[in-house]
């Protein structure tokens, strides 16, 4: 089911969380909510839960306003980064908890149970206390007591930031398949740009309580709208007023018209890709990435004097937002 | 429960060191610690035990048979699990507003919590016969009543249950009673399901140290019930009593009883540390 955020501001104390922050999720689709720490983005996605109320605003879940609705009421499903696991109940009991306060008939509870400890291949461990699994197995049981009760939307906190990074990128495309698989409309905070990319279909990116653009990941990484968004997703270097990736920065043997001259520092070979260190003439630093048949062909060493052409970097207007903020 | 639970986690942290030197200040502090425990524990038990073992057999029934002991030590056993039931209750309804509620004063509060253990248990009673007796300035007397009895044991254990359900409840993740609320559980069933199954612990132990505390019980009582014999009369009275008229033999016997059925609770503290241990793990 698809999720509107319409205009919810949310303070907290003498802090603002949220401004203003206007969000469409749409249905079936896997979003990310990306943004640095501190932007507001659990914040939103509690606002979403029920687990906060907003200050201003409204939220709607299927076209139903739920802004007053307490979150038993929401039909949604909440993955806290940290589990949350009921620690004196096993892992059956668990899964099984959402389906015992439904009051479900037995053997209907002891099928969905069985079922879902399938889907998140935890089979074997049904007697087993939260306490005698991994924290890769805690949060897939998690996520399955949150599908139990057959949420119509899945709310995840960070739910791969407490695992160290090949649990953790496992557990992602895991993710990803899960979602091909079940199709429900998922909503997932992270401050790992690489993660939202990989995972995400879309990506709302947060900043200092407000959201600085939304899109598919290809169109924020390709057409940033603010020098903020540019600079999150990715490598940058800064020239003046102008931004530009390092894949973007080409290096030439001789100088042409808008070349400038650059003195290579490093080379650093990344396996597939090469990046490049320089210096440019009023000594500012410099870094380009390109292939390792590129970097071969130009001869690339340390020492060396190369041209560079930096036409493609980008330059922004400041956004009020910064204008405020300067 | 705090300390015990405390110290179990230091032994458990704290490896022997390796070398002479070492070895030789362990065989010292193990010699320090048994004769200390011997000195102050365990020889004046043993005395206690000898001293009721050599009335006899038959003296000792009948001794602990005789009417006026059974009345007392049933009394005891009855007050004490009724204070301590109400303690448990009203131990972890104050531990939850004093975690969870904020209001002004509540820091006062918090520490007047401990104060029947600050205070002299002698000075308690008193306290309690002025407020609660004869001349009580709020129209309740209670003095020379079982009411009473209870009363001066429900004082003196209010702390127990409060202070061992308190660090549990500040311990317990927030997250983990919205994540039962997201999955669909009232507030209701999220306390009967999730939060008293995690506090249940700490709030039995808590109450079987009141309940040890109960059973023994002297200074705060002594004042107030006014020592009916068959009324009002608890165990530790009695013995006092049997000692007062010389009566030695006869008070340790009694003692022995007491000194059992403490033991027996202590035991049962344990395990329930044990059982916590497990939950936590
Ligand atoms: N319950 C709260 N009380 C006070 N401040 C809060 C609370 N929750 C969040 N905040 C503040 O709101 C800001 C945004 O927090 P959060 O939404 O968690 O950001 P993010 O998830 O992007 O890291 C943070 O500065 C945080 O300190």
């Amino acid at each position: 089911m698809s999720i509107t955020v319409d205009r919810v501001s949310k303070r907290f104390e003498r802090f603002q969380a949220l401004k203003e922050v206007s969000l469409e999720v749409p249905s079936g689709s896997l979003t990310a909510l990306l943004g640095p720490s501190g932007s507001g983005k659990s914040t939103l996605l509690r606002v979403i839960a029920g687990l906060e109320t907003p200050d201003e605003g409204e939220v709607s879940i299927g076209g139903e306003r739920v802004t007053h609705l307490p979150p038993q009421k929401r039909g949604v499903g909440f993955v806290f980064q940290h589990y949350a696991p009921f620690k004196h109940m096993t892992v059956w009991e668990n899964v099984a908890f959402g389906l015992k306060v439904r009051r479900l008939p037995k053997p209907e509870i002891h099928r969905r149970v069985r079922e879902l400890l399938e889907l998140v291949q935890l089979e074997g461990w049904a007697k087993h206390y939260p306490s005698q699994l991994s924290g890769g197995q805690r949060q897939r049981m998690a996520l399955a007591r949150t599908l139990a009760v057959e949420p119509s939307v899945l709310l995840l906190d960070e739910p791969f930031g407490a695992l160290d990074a090949q649990v953790r990128s496992d557990l992602r495309r895991w993710l990803r398949r899960l979602h091909d698989e079940i199709g429900v409309t998922t909503v997932l905070v992270t401050h790992d740009q690489e993660e939202a990319m990989e995972v995400a279909d879309r990506i709302a990116v947060m900043h200092q309580g407000r959201i600085e653009q939304t899109g598919m990941p290809s169109e924020v990484y390709d057409h940033p709208e603010s020098e903020f968004v540019m600079a999150f997703l990715g490598r940058v270097n800064r020239l003046g007023g102008a931004l530009i990736r390092p894949h973007d920065v080409s290096i030439l043997s001789r100088p042409t018209p808008g070349t400038r001259e650059a003195m290579i520092e490093r080379v650093v070979h990344l396996g597939f890709e090469v990046r490049v260190e320089m210096l440019l003439g009023d000594g500012s630093p410099l870094c380009a990435q390109l292939s390792r048949d590129e970097a071969a062909f130009l001869d690339l060493r340390q020492g060396r004097i190369v041209y560079v052409d930096v036409g493609a970097g980008r330059t922004f207007e400041p956004s009020q937002l910064h204008r405020a903020a300067s | 429960m705090a300390l015990s639970s405390r110290l179990a986690a230091a032994e458990s942290r704290s490896r022997p060191r390796g070398g002479e030197r070492g070895a030789a200040a362990a065989v010292l502090a193990r010699g320090v610690v048994t004769s200390y425990l011997g000195l102050v524990v365990l020889i004046p038990l043993a005395a206690l035990l000898w001293r009721s073992a050599a009335s006899g057999y038959d003296r000792f029934v009948s001794t602990v048979t005789s009417p006026e002991v059974l009345a007392s030590i049933q009394l005891t056993i009855l007050l004490s699990l009724g204070t301590t039931a109400l303690n448990a209750l009203a131990g972890t309804l104050i531990a939850w507003v004093l975690v969870r509620d904020s209001f002004p004063g509540k820091r006062l509060v918090d520490s007047v919590i401990d104060l029947p253990f600050a205070i002299p248990t002698v000075v308690a009673g008193l306290t309690l016969l002025a407020l609660y007796g004869p001349r009580s300035p709020i129209g309740v007397d209670v003095a020379y009543t079982k009411a009473g009895v209870g009363l001066a044991l429900l004082f003196v254990t209010l702390p127990f249950v409060v202070r061992s359900v308190q660090p549990v409840l500040l311990e317990m993740d927030r997250e983990v009673e919205e994540a039962a609320a997201s999955l669909g559980a009232s507030g209701a069933e999220t306390f009967r399901r999730i939060v008293l199954p995690s506090l249940l612990p700490a709030i039995l132990s808590g109450a079987s140290l009141g309940f040890a505390r109960s059973l023994g019980e002297f200074g705060a009582v002594v004042l107030i019930s006014g020592n009916v014999p068959f009324r009002t009369e608890v165990v530790a009275v009695t013995i006092f009593g049997r000692v007062e008229s010389g009566d030695v033999g006869g008070a340790a016997v009694i003692s022995v009883v007491l000194l059992l059925l403490s033991g027996l609770v202590l035991l049962m503290t344990d395990g329930l540390r044990r059982w916590r241990l497990v939950c936590d793990g």
